[in-house]
Formats: structure tokens, C-alpha cells, sequence
């Protein structure tokens, strides 16, 4: 029996910025049993739009996306970020009567971010990988806070033979990212990611790791920039076994 | 009183407190210890998010008949010898205490714990006409003395740091030995308690806030750990409450359900020390009390956020969780946002209140983390409204014009998907060939703002589509 059609959207900061997530996401979700597919004609979901105020230009953002993937059974986001925008405001970025409501509220119900998607709704044993690290996890406020996600990327890390989850201290704080935030405010944003920093280096963990790459990319600056010496990956690359690639911010 | 505020200049503000190595200091002496204790609290109460559902809907049955509640509290407070006193704006509302105190001869007033008061400005109201406030709540105490307004709704000396509180007491008890000893806290309090104790004999009227007003008994209720509200309102001839129009319940049923979620969602306290109910002024068979009692129900805006996209805020009961657990106002504290409300709450009324020119910076002082709408008592969405502002500021073009000029091109190239390929499969060249073959850029073209705090991680050179397309080929 042929698997659910699922569309991969790799979202704008994966594409650019570290393909090697999509691929990880790729990966785990054929080895799940699903046929995937990345729609070509993506760009970007809207959030930034949406949250700075714009709402006529993300709604225009939604529709595109709304087109874009909703011939296939299922969404796949390797960002909690990016798929509480569709799941949560693309419905209200739609007057009740407008027929793009609707179609809005189909696609989020048909929408996951990896590690849900992976843990709920597919609810497949992970493939049996080993990597001897201490890690410890990052909840994006996002996927924490509008989609619920906290035990599921846990779960599947646990699957991980020789894999050590050291939990830090305010796991569920914001790092200070916040999308534009970090640069309206870039004062108070390095700060709040210096206390997490702060938090991740007293795990003692060799990596930390998170399930969105705008909260990874600001936590991996950090370290770099204070000389730390943990090191930052996104979650599905641990999940994939794709840690041959050097981690976020680093060559090698 | 709007007049002062620098919300606006929220950027300025809040470097100026991350620089400031006592409020840090503070801030980081008290971090953490709200949360836990509310954490703590809700843990114990099993059926504490079903309140919270409970006080959400009594609030919005509320607000949906806030005419006739008010009303119905009025004639209550009428019918029990007390006066109420409608005040359309702060300077009314600032009238309407001048003119009791000049009417009674009052020299001295003593105060509980009001941010309304803060919101209308009466201690400078007071002081311009030579009648001396005395903040009887220990932390308003210390930041009158310091000359300072709260930067915290419950903990307004949340700032200040043991060493600072010695000296601020030395300069002013100064008819005391100069030779005793202050280092520790308690000595500090027994102090503090000492000269407040003359305050309240002195006082010819006693102001408080209020925490809730009870339409079906005229009755208001303030909650204190201290005990000051109570000496504040019962020794002095004239008792005045100022609140504003929200704070309205029906029935005491209705103020019990609230007073559980409320000390828990402050201080994680199943209640406050001290909860008070106040009826009109002091009947024959009554052994204190004052022998006038008014309230003065202040609108100052919000009446005009009912039906509207902000009315949810008008549920607000002021516990403070939303700051006590909101990162930004952790990192900066609440003076950095430059009016009377901090934190959360502070980004949405200060621009309902004061305009969104003023207030608008402060919606945009979130990464929208929505931990303050998750420990909310009364749910109220204020990532949502925060948002909601930002839409007004785009609208109004008050949005940075090189802010709206980077969204109009995002918009424009979104839509365009060849045009997007090249531009990212571009970026992620040059950005990759910048980063040397370290894996991080140092400085970033165009975004110095990222590079002041922290490197930015080189992209891997090929961006995700553009291998995917040459795989599937």
C-alpha cells in the first residue's frame, strides 16, 4: 500500500541557509513510508508579513501556499515556526465568509511540523541510529506554545542508542529570536540569548538541539560569538543521522 | 497622564537598562522566583485552569453589561452613604480627589498600592496643591523616597537592590542615629514601619485602588500582603478608592472566583495575606472607619477598547504574571518601557491608552513567545493584540520605512518563484564565500543589528532547491 502524498515545505531559512535539514527531513519521512514531494513553486509561508503588521500582503502570501500544497494529504514543516502560521493564523488572516476560509482551514488541519508528524500522526518506530553525544533541547516558542510540541521530538530522540538528554533549565524560554525581533531590538535580543546560551552550557551537553532554524541560527551565533563550546543542530538531523555535516555555524 | 512617557523610545530605554549594572543586578535577584512559586501554586490546585476558564467567562459576561454593573454598584454604593464620582479622563479624575481634599482641609494623605493613581498622576496632582502623598505599600514607599515611579504592578521596587534601599532610607529618616544599623532587610522594614505608623495618624484622607468593585454589594475589595491598605482606609476621616470601570464583578461569588486565580497567578499565594472589603463610610455601630467614602471610577480610554479588537484586555486583573514571565521585560525591567504598565499588559494598553504613536514600539517589544498569554489568568490573547497594534502602526505608515520597504519585497518576490530561486540561490553564495570557510560571518552586509551581539552562521552554499531540482533531474 502506497503511502500518504506529503509535501515538504522546506521553508525559506532551510532552503537557504542549511539544506541539509530538508534532506534530513526528506529522509525521515520516506523512511516513515510516506511519498514525498517538494512543491517547486514555494517561497514563503508570510509570517514575517503577518507579524509586522501587513496583513493584506501575508494573506496574499497564504493564498499562494494555500494553491501550492493543498492537493497533497498531508504538509510537512521542519519548523514549529512556520507551521503554527499556517495551522493558527492562516484561518484568521480569512473573514468567515470568504471562500479562502475554508480552504485556509482544510490546509491546517493537514499540516504538521516533522517532529509531530513523525511522532503522532505516523506513529512509526524511528529507524534504530546510534550517536554517542550528550544533547540537550531548545522548545521553540512557536511549536511549544501554538502546536503543542514538547515530548514529541523527545520521544523520538529517545529512540537514539547511546544518545544522552540532559534537560536544561528554562527549556521553554524564548531565546530572544523572534523573527524580526532580533533585529528591531537587537539589544535585548542578544541578551535573552545569552541567558540561554548560559542555560545550554551549564547541561555540560556536547549539542543543543531545537526544531527551528531562526532560534537555532541565533543560539549557534551566540555560542559562537562567546566562544562555547557546545555546538547546534537542528533536531532532525540527529533524527536522520545526518551529523556528518558540521554543525550550524561551524566548519567542520 | 501620558505626559513624559517614552515608550517610544523603547530601543533607547532598554539599552540604557541592560547597561545598568544595578537593575540587572535586581532584575536577576528576583528572576525566577514568581514563576516557580505560580508554578508551584497551580500544581497544587487541580482544578486551577478550570478557574481560569471560569473567570475568563465572568469577565466577558462583565464586559458584554458593564453599563449596568456599574450602575448597579453605583446605587449600591449610594445606598450604603457613599459617593460616586464618574471620571471621563485622568485630569477628571485628578478633579475629582483635589476637590474632596481641599473640601476636608487635607494636609496629609496616606496611599495603598494603586496603579491607577500612577495612571492619573495623583501624587504630583496632590503635591502641586502642598498636600503631602505618603505610599504606605513598602516598595511604593521606596520609590517615592527614590523618586521613582513602579516598574512592576505588584513588586513596584522590583528594580531596586538591598544597598540601594540603605541609602535611600538614610538620606531621608534623617532625624534617625546615624550610627544604626541597616544592612539587613528586616531592620529596613521595622524602620519603615515606624515612620509609616505617624503617616497614618497624620493622613486626613487614605487613597486606595481596587481590585475588584462588587455591583450587588457597593462593596470594593483590595488585596495586600502588608496590611497598609487597611490602616490606609480605616484610620483617616475620608476614604477614597480610585479604579477604573473594569474592575466590576457582579456579585461576591463572582469576586471569590477571581481572588482564586489571582494571588496564585501573582505570587503563587492561595491568597494574599490581607483581603479587604469596604462598605461605605463608618456606620453608627461601627468601631473605626472613615465618615466619608468615595469612588472614583476612572474610564481614561476604555470604554472606547469595548467591541473592539482590544476588548479582551479590558479582563486584565492585574496580577503581573505576564511580566513576571515575559523574557523581554526580564532582560530590560519595567521603567524601559516608559509608561505606567510594563511588560505584556503595557504593550497593548500603552498604545490603547496613550496612542499608537506613543505605545507602538512597545507591540513590538515581543518575539510574540506567548508564555505571557500561556499563564494569563483571564486568557487574555495579548500576543494577538500585540500583533493588532502593529497592523494599526502599518496602516497609519507608522511601520520603519526601510521595515516596510524589506516586506514589500519579500511580498514582491514570494510571488515569483524564478525570481526568489535566483535571489536565494545568490545569497547563500555570497554570504557562504564570506564566512571564509569558517561556517559564520563575523559581520553581516545589511545586518550589523545581528553581528553586534553574535555571529551569523554561514549559509552551506547551495540552497535546498536548487540541489533538489539537479537530484531530480
Amino acid at each position: 500500500m502506497a503511502g500518504p502524498r506529503v509535501a515538504l515545505f522546506v521553508t525559506c531559512l532551510v532552503d537557504l541557509l542549511r539544506p541539509s535539514v530538508g534532506f534530513a527531513s526528506v529522509k525521515l519521512l520516506a523512511e516513515a513510508g510516506c511519498d514525498v514531494d517538494v512543491p517547486e513553486a514555494q517561497t514563503c509561508c508570510g509570517q514575517p508579513n503577518w507579524n509586522a503588521g501587513d496583513r493584506a500582503g501575508a494573506a496574499e502570501m497564504a493564498r499562494r501556499v494555500i494553491e501550492t500544497f493543498e492537493p497533497y494529504d498531508h504538509v510537512v514543516l521542519p519548523s514549529g515556526s512556520c507551521a503554527a502560521t499556517i495551522v493558527k493564523d492562516y484561518p484568521a488572516m480569512f473573514a468567515p465568509e470568504d471562500p479562502w476560509r475554508a480552504r485556509a482551514e482544510a490546509l491546517a488541519e493537514r499540516t504538521h511540523e516533522i517532529t509531530s508528524f513523525l511522532a503522532d500522526v505516523m506513529g512509526v518506530a524511528p529507524a534504530r541510529r546510534a550517536l554517542r553525544a550528550s544533547v540537550t533541547y531548545h522548545d521553540s516558542c512557536s511549536g511549544l506554545r501554538s502546536l503543542g510540541i514538547a515530548e514529541q521530538p523527545r520521544r523520538l530522540l529517545a529512540a537514539i542508542g547511546g544518545l544522552e538528554l540532559r534537560e536544561m533549565q528554562d527549556a521553554d524560554v524564548c531565546c530572544g529570536f523572534g523573527g524580526t525581533f532580533c533585529v528591531k531590538y537587537p539589544e535585548v535580543s542578544g541578551a535573552m540569548a545569552a541567558d540561554k546560551t548560559e542555560c545550554i552550557a551549564a547541561t555540560g551537553a556536547d549539542l543543543v538541539l531545537a526544531g527551528d532554524l531562526g532560534c537555532l541560527m541565533n543560539m549557534a551565533g551566540k555560542a559562537r560569538r562567546e566562544g562555547r563550546a557546545f555546538k547546534a543542530r537542528h533536531v532532525v538531523e540527529v533524527l536522520a543521522g545526518t551529523t556528518h555535516v558540521p554543525p550550524i555555524g561551524d566548519s567542520k | 497622564m501620558s505626559a513624559g512617557a517614552t515608550s517610544a523610545e523603547f530601543r533607547a530605554n532598554s539599552r540604557a537598562a541592560l547597561a545598568d549594572a544595578n537593575l540587572q543586578a535586581a532584575l536577576r535577584g528576583s528572576r525566577g522566583g514568581f514563576v516557580q512559586k505560580r508554578a508551584k501554586a497551580r500544581a497544587a490546585l487541580p482544578e486551577f485552569d478550570a478557574l481560569r476558564d471560569e473567570a475568563t467567562a465572568l469577565k466577558n459576561h462583565t464586559l458584554a453589561h458593564l453599563d449596568h454593573y456599574l450602575e448597579a454598584f453605583e446605587a449600591q454604593v449610594v445606598a450604603s452613604g457613599g459617593q460616586v464620582h464618574w471620571a471621563e479622563t485622568a485630569a477628571d479624575a485628578r478633579a475629582a480627589v483635589l476637590e474632596i481634599c481641599d473640601r476636608v482641609g487635607a494636609r496629609t494623605v496616606t496611599k495603598g498600592k494603586s496603579m491607577i493613581s500612577e495612571e492619573c498622576g495623583i501624587n504630583e496632582a496632590l503635591t502641586a496643591a502642598n498636600i503631602t502623598p505618603v505610599e504606605t505599600d513598602l516598595g511604593e514607599y521606596i520609590i517615592q523616597l527614590r523618586g521613582e515611579t513602579p516598574s512592576h504592578i505588584i513588586a513596584p521596587a522590583v528594580h531596586v537592590t538591598v544597598p540601594e534601599i540603605e541609602t535611600a532610607f538614610r538620606a531621608a529618616h534623617a532625624g534617625l542615629d546615624p550610627a544604626r544599623d541597616l544592612s539587613r532587610p528586616e531592620a529596613m522594614l521595622k524602620e519603615a514601619r515606624a515612620v509609616l505608623r505617624e503617616a497614618y495618624f497624620a493622613a486626613d484622607v487614605g487613597i486606595t485602588g481596587a481590585n475588584m468593585l462588587v455591583a450587588e454589594t457597593g462593596q470594593t475589595v483590595i488585596v495586600t500582603n502588608e496590611g497598609n491598605g487597611d490602616l490606609t482606609q480605616s484610620l483617616p476621616r475620608v476614604h477614597i478608592v480610585i479604579a477604573s470601570i473594569e474592575k466590576v464583578v457582579p456579585t461576591l461569588e463572582d469576586a471569590a472566583t477571581l481572588l482564586r486565580v489571582l494571588a496564585r497567578s501573582a505570587t503563587g499565594q492561595e491568597m494574599s495575606v490581607y483581603t479587604t472589603f469596604s462598605r461605605g463610610p463608618r456606620r453608627a455601630e461601627d468601631l473605626d472607619g472613615p465618615d466619608e467614602f468615595h469612588v472614583i471610577l476612572l474610564d481614561n480610554g476604555r470604554s472606547a477598547l469595548l467591541g473592539t479588537e482590544f476588548e479582551d484586555m479590558l479582563r486584565c486583573i492585574r496580577c503581573g504574571a505576564c511580566m513576571n514571565h515575559c523574557p523581554v521585560y526580564q532582560a530590560v525591567g519595567g521603567h524601559a518601557y516608559g509608561w505606567v504598565y510594563p511588560g505584556p499588559i503595557g504593550a497593548v494598553l500603552t498604545p490603547a491608552l496613550t496612542g499608537v504613536e506613543q505605545g507602538g514600539a512597545l507591540a513590538n517589544a515581543s518575539t510574540f513567545c506567548g508564555r505571557c498569554e500561556a499563564v494569563c489568568p483571564v486568557r487574555i490573547p495579548l500576543p494577538r493584540m500585540m500583533r493588532s497594534w502593529r497592523e494599526k502602526e502599518f496602516e497609519k505608515r507608522l511601520t520603519p520605512r526601510g521595515m516596510r520597504r524589506g516586506l514589500g519585497l519579500w511580498l514582491w518576490l514570494s510571488r515569483r518563484p524564478k525570481a526568489w530561486r535566483f535571489a536565494t540561490r545568490t545569497a547563500a553564495r555570497v554570504l557562504h564565500r564570506m564566512g571564509r570557510g569558517s561556517g559564520a560571518l563575523k559581520r553581516l552586509p545589511f545586518g550589523a543589528d545581528w553581528t553586534a551581539t553574535r555571529d551569523f552562521p554561514a549559509p552551506e552554499g547551495r540552497t535546498f532547491m536548487e540541489q533538489w531540482k539537479a537530484m531530480k533531474r
